[in-house]
């Protein structure tokens, strides 16, 4: 196993619960600094649920989650990110009626701080940081290969390219951990191939990726580390071969064989 | 300093863009000495205060997306407030302007901070009911500062010493629009700041908003209250013209009307802004013949315009202009 600094996000018995049902169940879960983590399950696991608590979208009923050894209590979303997580959604949520660069200039806006008075009377402070906001907001665009796409309005580009726009804004905040909800559903093969190696090469720049995914070909390929949900618990972890191996993996998304008589 | 071509092309538009704002602000600054007319001259100053209403609602509903149909009880407080402290206590009316407006604006931290988490027609409701408490607490001359349903008479004309005082129909239309002027430059340049676009986010967006590190409640806040200090400014310049304030003046009618103009424009377009306070000031006097059906007609051409232009006359121009200009500013001023 790994040493214990190197672990990024840690949940100790995170619980919630949404009147009587239990999303999640005393989850525990370890990202590793520097790998690729995965968290897969069927339908309504409650995998989702986890990262909105651990983006604090919800608070947790119970249990506790810690971020480069910090615990977390009680935050707001926006804190969430200014601590080093940022996140893509699994139903993108861009700003549509914006430009592809305003979105991504969205990640910089906690990392710098020109105020009313500075915005009104143009200070050299402001006018210096808004370029840096910009050239910031260039780059990570352009990593993305939507550099062409800068003016145009985000609801106007294509499926694929959105996703591929959110995590632009996502890792414009400069992130030490990026957090993906089925980062590929909806794109096609070839897509999902680019996406695969996009993201492999993120961890290059000393980033932590945690993504939740149904394409198995996805997780297989380039996970370092895969927990598998099923019911709000965890039912199985392991390198992604042991998991595709795995019995109770297999019963969790097909079924028990002797149900059928 | 090298300017690359894309910046060049964006100098080019401006330039464009450059000559028709002159042509538009030279035709302002002619009007009066064109058109010799006081009461056109009024009406173009009544238009000039719809416009400042329309820009402070613009803030809120328009950058932000916040529906807020009790906006005329921000312009009450900062008309009151200069009305009450100009006539007990003899405060030079320029000097009560930036009074007015934190009056404004405190009152806006204090009532909006509790409800600033609703959503939509929720907050529509609470902003209602604000606008009318604010109007009925006026009209039951609380501690006798008020004056009741006659108001409170007698608010001197802005001056400075004895050197200029605003009195004519002429000087308070250059007055207004002056104040105008200045208030568009720094609201075009709010628009172009992180803070201008933390408040599209939120429109745009709350969750993804939050989720990119953008403080929601603040900004809301944020946009309540400086909107609220314009409106404030407003009243104060509407309570010096009339030189009388009353609770008639700030009924919900009106928020309605400064809803309007917003919608007719553009959300978020402060050039909208002046083409939705044109058609709400001029509208009534160009159909004076039908003044009985004048609501009618109103109502036909909202819901006309929702019908073919959802988006208002003159919606919000995105892309390359904005991003681009500021940036060639700030190389500029590098130099």
């Amino acid at each position: 196993m790994t040493e214990k600094n190197d672990i990024i996000l840690e949940t100790k018995k995170l619980t919630k619960r949404f009147g009587g049902l239990i999303a999640v169940n005393q989850f525990d879960l370890e990202v590793t600094r520097g790998k690729i983590s995965s968290i897969i399950g069927p339908n309504g696991a409650g995998k989702t649920t986890v990262f909105n608590v651990i983006t604090s979208i919800y608070q947790p009923d119970d249990g506790e989650y810690y971020f480069k050894g910090e615990k977390l209590f009680g935050l707001k979303p926006h804190q969430i990110l200014t601590k080093g997580i940022a996140r893509t959604f699994q139903n993108i949520r861009l700003f549509p009626n914006m430009t592809c660069l305003e979105n991504v200039m969205a990640g910089q806006h906690a990392r710098s701080d020109s105020g009313i008075w500075h915005s009104i009377f143009r200070a050299p402070s402001q006018m210096k940081e808004e370029k840096k906001i910009r050239e910031i907001a260039e780059m990570r665009l352009e990593q993305v290969g939507l550099s062409g796409y800068k003016h145009e309005l985000a609801k106007n580009i294509a499926y694929g390219s959105q996703r591929m726009l959110e995590i632009a804004r996502a890792l414009a905040s400069n992130p030490s951990l990026l957090i993906l909800d089925e980062p590929s559903s909806g794109l096609n093969d070839k897509e999902t191939e680019d996406l695969m190696g996009f993201l492999d090469n993120l961890l290059i720049d000393d980033l932590t990726l945690l993504l939740i995914e149904h394409d198995m070909n996805v997780v297989m390929g380039i996970s370092d580390w895969v927990t598998v949900m099923d019911e709000g618990k965890k039912i199985a972890e392991g390198k992604p071969k042991e998991i595709y191996h795995n019995p109770t993996v297999i019963e969790a998304y097909l079924g028990k064989e002797e149900e059928e008589d | 300093m090298m300017v690359n071509s894309e910046n060049r092309k964006a100098n080019k538009f401006n330039t464009k863009g450059n000559w028709f704002v002159i042509i538009v602000i030279v035709s302002f600054l002619l009007f009066p000495l064109v058109i010799k007319n006081d009461y056109i001259i009024d009406v173009a100053f009544f238009f000039g205060i719809y416009t400042l209403l329309g820009l402070s609602l613009n803030i809120v509903l328009g950058e932000v997306g916040l529906f807020d149909l009790g906006h005329m009880g921000f312009a009450a407080i900062g008309a009151y407030t200069t009305a009450i402290l100009n006539t007990t206590f003899g405060i030079p009316v320029l000097v009560l302007i930036p009074v007015s407006a934190i009056a404004a604006a405190i009152f806006a931290y204090l009532v909006c901070s509790p409800i600033i988490h609703l959503k939509g027609d929720y907050l529509c409701i609470v902003t209602i009911g604000m606008g009318e408490i604010i109007r009925l607490t006026l009209l039951n001359n609380p501690f006798g500062l008020t004056g009741g349903p006659n108001g409170v008479f007698g608010i001197c004309f802005p001056s400075i010493g004895n050197l200029l005082v605003i009195d004519s129909c002429v000087k308070f239309y250059y007055y207004i629009w002056i104040i105008i002027g200045l208030t568009v430059i720094a609201l075009i340049r709010l628009q172009n700041s992180r803070i201008g676009r933390a408040w599209n986010y939120v429109r745009e967006d709350v969750i993804a908003a939050e989720a990119s590190g953008i403080d929601v409640r603040y900004y809301k806040l944020l946009a309540f209250v400086i909107g609220a200090a314009l409106a404030g400014v407003a009243g104060n310049i509407y309570a010096t013209k009339l030189m009388i304030v009353s609770p008639e003046s700030f009924t919900f009618m009106e928020s309605c009307l400064l809803f309007c103009i917003v919608l007719i424009g553009g959300m978020g377009s402060i050039p909208g802004v002046f083409i939705g306070a044109a058609a709400i000031s001029f509208f009534p006097e160009i159909f004076q013949a039908f003044a009985q059906y004048r609501m009618l007609i109103f109502g036909a051409v909202m819901v006309i315009m929702m019908m073919f232009r959802p988006g208002g006359a003159w919606p919000r121009q995105r892309g390359k202009i904005q991003t681009e200009s500021i940036i060639i500013r700030a190389e500029k001023s590098e130099i």
